[in-house]
């Protein structure tokens, strides 16, 4: 897969003149595959985060088993009146905290409305269950075919195998990993080319865990699935705990972008943004060689 | 000049507005199309010939026992009718009551409840799983309508079960309350597990529940189990009632298969 680029690795190295032996530093890091899936996926996550809400507002509140406690909800999102104002809570337990503004009540048009979610994070804004259901569908569907065509290339590439199961030598060193790491101190040269092992823990962990359970309990929720798999209730242990795993889940992958996002922008957000689009990285120069 | 400059203010502000009315609802408009509406109408067929592929008529959904019973079982759509006709029959416990099962039939009848009571009854203690997101589980008893389909003896055209109901929806709009009906393909009404209840919990079926007869379609979503039946229709296609979507519900944008 390493490949040379003849002076554009220089150039997009923002290092000073380029010795002869680093013209082999830009490698073709994510195939054509890995690149389009991910930006698929970017468009399907975001659309089924936000209708997701929209279909979570209709009913703001989690519950464990197959049914719904209407009365004391495990987990729920409300609103009353405080002192003639109407407030927005979150409860979860016997824990209770007031989110007026963004959760239970939040301002459409300067008005304080009665929303789970506020009007900015849900699709369509206003409140449409009808319509959140359908884009939900629609990208559900892609979701999974884009999921499958990942998946199948990635075990036919061996990308899996090559990209994503750490190496021996890299589980031996994990603890220096963890410390590099916390310190944002990212590999460079040789050991740039592989992903590093808590990269490859997460991504693993993500693709193969978090974003299954995520489908598996979506499905749990459908009452024709549930008729045909009943096993399905059984492994999630009911359909409103598959409907609370489903969203405890999709906020998983929320915490995943949003600490994926943070590592490119310090890792070097123009190399990591050139490989997801072009495939290219620069995998730098070896440690204590530059400077 | 001045009325120049004004002009050109004024451009740049309906632009900037414009900007940002597109920026902000852009996504709201992008729903509003009508390629986003037969992506919509696509993916709900998809998800209907899906499950139709996957799911045998033997499928059936889970049943559970009187200890899982709700406490309180939640009520959505209408819960007490105000039309005049149905207040009378409310009144007279449904004495007068007729199911009506006509269109698309060779026997066109007319149940009262008595008749169908001494009908084969199943009794069913299942999860009702509202579009919501809420869950209750309830204990029903009815007749399978299947039966009542063989005592009709439908004509090879009949595709589909049209439920009119008894209550209306006030919905704002102006020409007037909205009939309430709904509709299920042949395969769903001869499922084993599709009743008309008219009882729940060993009681007769209350009115916030659908007195006297409400379907149940165990493998799709609530707002299919259409309450206050008054009237069951055979036809071929149902795009000449209310909106054409099938239901009250369809016609709002939900979709016409509820199985997810």
């Amino acid at each position: 897969m390493t490949q040379t680029i003849s002076n554009e690795g220089e150039a997009t190295a923002g290092g000073g003149a380029a010795l002869p032996r680093d013209r082999q530093r830009v490698i073709k890091r994510h195939s054509l595959v890995v690149r389009l899936t991910h930006w698929v996926n970017v468009l399907c996550l975001t659309m089924l985060l936000m209708s997701g809400l929209q279909i979570f507002n209709a009913r703001p509140q989690l519950d464990f088993g197959n049914k719904t406690d209407f009365d004391h909800p495990p987990a729920s999102i409300s609103s009353s009146e405080v002192d003639g104002q109407q407030h927005g809570f979150v409860q979860i337990g016997s824990f209770k905290i007031d989110t007026t503004g963004i959760l239970g009540i939040s301002y459409v048009d300067g008005e304080p409305t009665e929303r789970g979610f506020p009007a900015w994070a849900t699709l369509p804004s206003e409140q449409d269950l009808a319509t959140g259901r359908s884009i939900h569908f629609v990208f559900a569907w892609l979701f999974v075919a884009n999921g499958l065509i990942y998946l199948i290339s990635g075990f036919i590439s061996r990308h899996f195998s090559r990209d994503l199961a750490p190496s021996k030598y890299q589980w031996r060193h994990i603890g220096r990993s963890i410390l590099e790491h916390a310190r944002l101190r990212f590999p460079r040269g040789e050991e740039a080319r592989q992903y590093n092992i808590l990269q490859k823990l997460t991504y693993f962990l993500v693709v193969f865990v978090l974003l299954p359970v995520l489908v598996l309990a979506g499905w749990t929720m459908s009452p024709g699935l549930d008729a045909k798999f009943p096993l399905l209730l059984d492994v999630f242990g009911g359909r409103q705990t598959a409907r609370s795993i489903h969203f405890i889940a999709a906020f998983g992958v929320v915490l995943f972008v949003l600490v994926h996002i943070a590592l490119v922008l310090v890792s070097g957000v123009f190399n990591n943004m050139r490989s997801m689009i072009t495939g290219w990285y620069d995998i730098g120069r070896e440690e204590g060689t530059h400077g | 000049m001045a009325e120049r400059s004004t002009t050109r203010r004024t451009l740049l502000i309906r632009g900037a507005a414009a900007f940002g009315a597109f920026s902000l609802s852009g996504c709201d408009r992008i729903i509003q199309s009508k390629f986003a509406h037969k992506a919509f109408a696509n993916v709900d067929a998809l998800n209907r010939t899906t499950q139709e592929a996957i799911l045998d008529q033997a499928a059936l959904a889970p049943e559970y026992t009187r200890d899982d019973l709700s406490q309180l079982f939640y009520a959505n759509g209408s819960t007490d009718p105000d039309d005049a006709d149905y207040k009378k029959m409310v009144g007279e416990r449904f004495a007068s009551y007729k199911l009506v099962v006509d269109g698309l039939v060779e026997h066109p009848q007319q149940l009262s409840l008595a008749e169908l009571r001494a009908l084969p009854t199943r009794t069913q203690i299942t999860r009702h799983d509202c579009v919501e997101g809420w869950s209750c589980i309830g204990e029903w008893t009815g007749t399978p309508l299947a039966g009542v389909l063989d005592r009709a003896v439908l004509k090879s055209a009949a595709r589909y079960v049209l439920f009119h109901c008894f209550d209306t929806m006030d919905d704002g709009d102006l020409s007037g309350p909205t009939p309430f009906y709904g509709s299920i393909d042949l395969a769903a009404a001869r499922h084993p597990q599709t009743i008309l209840a008219y009882e729940m919990n060993g009681e007769p079926l209350p009115v916030k529940y659908g007195a006297p007869l409400r379907v149940r379609v165990e493998r799709q979503l609530g707002y299919k189990m259409t309450k206050y039946i008054k009237r069951i229709e055979l036809v071929d296609d149902f795009s000449k009632f209310g909106k054409g979507k099938g239901g009250y519900w369809e016609d709002n944008g939900y979709q016409w298969y509820a199985g997810i």
